[in-house]
């Protein structure tokens, strides 16, 4: 299935969670500072690795950086 | 000055009235240097898409350097995109707290009135802890004190102007009526500017790119922090009223008679 990732298209196999994406980004151990959104609303952290995604699926990753 | 005199901002105390803003330290080095100098308890963070490439994390420093992290939600132009982010933030740094940014316009960067009231009632009810950037309207600053902010922060100035406090007088206005902390949020450019928030009377200051973009940012943070404790003095002691004319300071009782006796 395909579904873009902060922006990126990304072909994923089926079943693929948002716990999968994760590790794809290759985040630091425990995800430390790290939110993730899927269409547009907030999946927290406990529901990682349940939460499968769809074909065409928009999702975002984001993680601290300075500002304000 | 008085130790019980803190800042009381919920049910948290600091120490510190500089609340320090990440943005702009060209590495991290700078920042956590900077957040040693500052003296400072709180420091904000933004979110951003994760970049697998970056090195190191800002929550490590200010871990290290022992602040608190304060998410931001720069960058969003909605009520909705706000809420989200917010929604993130408190996912990622596990906190309510959040200070509210919602941008009407990207040349002033000036807050939407609308869009703003509306994204902190929503967060007040979802129980957030919320700090609304604001204009320097008095009003409005109310409006956001009645949906439930704990906070109010006027900018003295469009954010990274360096323009100090444009209208100090809708300041007063806005620290007259307040029942919440007032901290000056963004237009501080040099240590003055931050010595006159105090000296109107504000809570604290917020002080961003005056700090990461002077040609020493350690200096700087040093500067500002005693600029922050000067006018908080001198807010306490009461400074004396403007005048047009002099007012001698010297008694003129017992001046010398100094002229020269007639036919001398």
């Amino acid at each position: 299935m395909n579904v873009t990732v902060n922006g990126q298209p990304r072909e994923l196999p089926a079943g693929a969670t948002v716990a999968d994406v994760v590790e794809l980004l290759d985040v630091t151990p425990g995800a430390r500072g790290v939110a993730v959104a899927l269409d547009g609303e907030v999946v927290t952290r406990s529901r990682w690795p349940a939460t499968e995604l769809r074909d065409g699926a928009l999702i975002e990753v984001v993680a601290a950086i300075q500002g304000g | 000055m008085n130790i019980d005199d803190h800042l009381r901002i919920a049910d948290r105390v600091f120490g510190s009235r500089l609340i320090l803003g990440s943005g702009g330290f060209a590495n991290h080095e700078l920042l956590a240097r900077a957040c040693q100098e500052s003296g400072a308890e709180i420091c904000t963070v933004a979110l951003r898409r994760l970049d697998p490439a970056a090195r190191g994390s800002i929550l490590d420093v200010l871990e290290t350097a022992g602040l608190e992290v304060l998410p931001n939600t720069a960058g969003c132009f909605t009520a909705r995109d706000a809420v989200v982010t917010a929604h993130l933030a408190r996912e990622a740094f596990e906190t309510d707290w959040i200070k509210l940014e919602v941008i009407g316009d990207d040349r002033t960067l000036l807050p939407d009135a609308v869009e703003l009231v509306a994204a902190a009632e929503e967060l007040v009810d979802d129980g957030f802890v919320v700090l609304p950037y604001t204009t320097d309207d008095p009003v409005l600053a109310r409006r956001l004190e009645d949906v439930g902010c704990v906070a109010v922060m006027p900018l003295g100035s469009p954010i990274g102007s360096g323009m100090g406090i444009r209208n100090p007088y809708n300041v007063s206005i806005i620290l007259e009526n307040a029942g919440v902390p007032v901290i000056l949020d963004a237009g501080v450019g040099t240590a003055s500017d931050a010595a006159l928030a105090m000296e109107l009377g504000c809570d604290a200051v917020l002080c961003a790119s005056a700090i990461s973009r002077a040609h020493d940012p350690v200096a700087m943070a040093r500067a500002i922090r005693l600029a922050v404790e000067a006018g908080r003095l001198a807010r306490g002691a009461g400074r004396i009223p403007r005048r047009r004319y002099a007012q001698a300071s010297t008694p003129e009782h017992g001046l010398a008679d100094l002229d020269a006796p007639l036919g001398a």
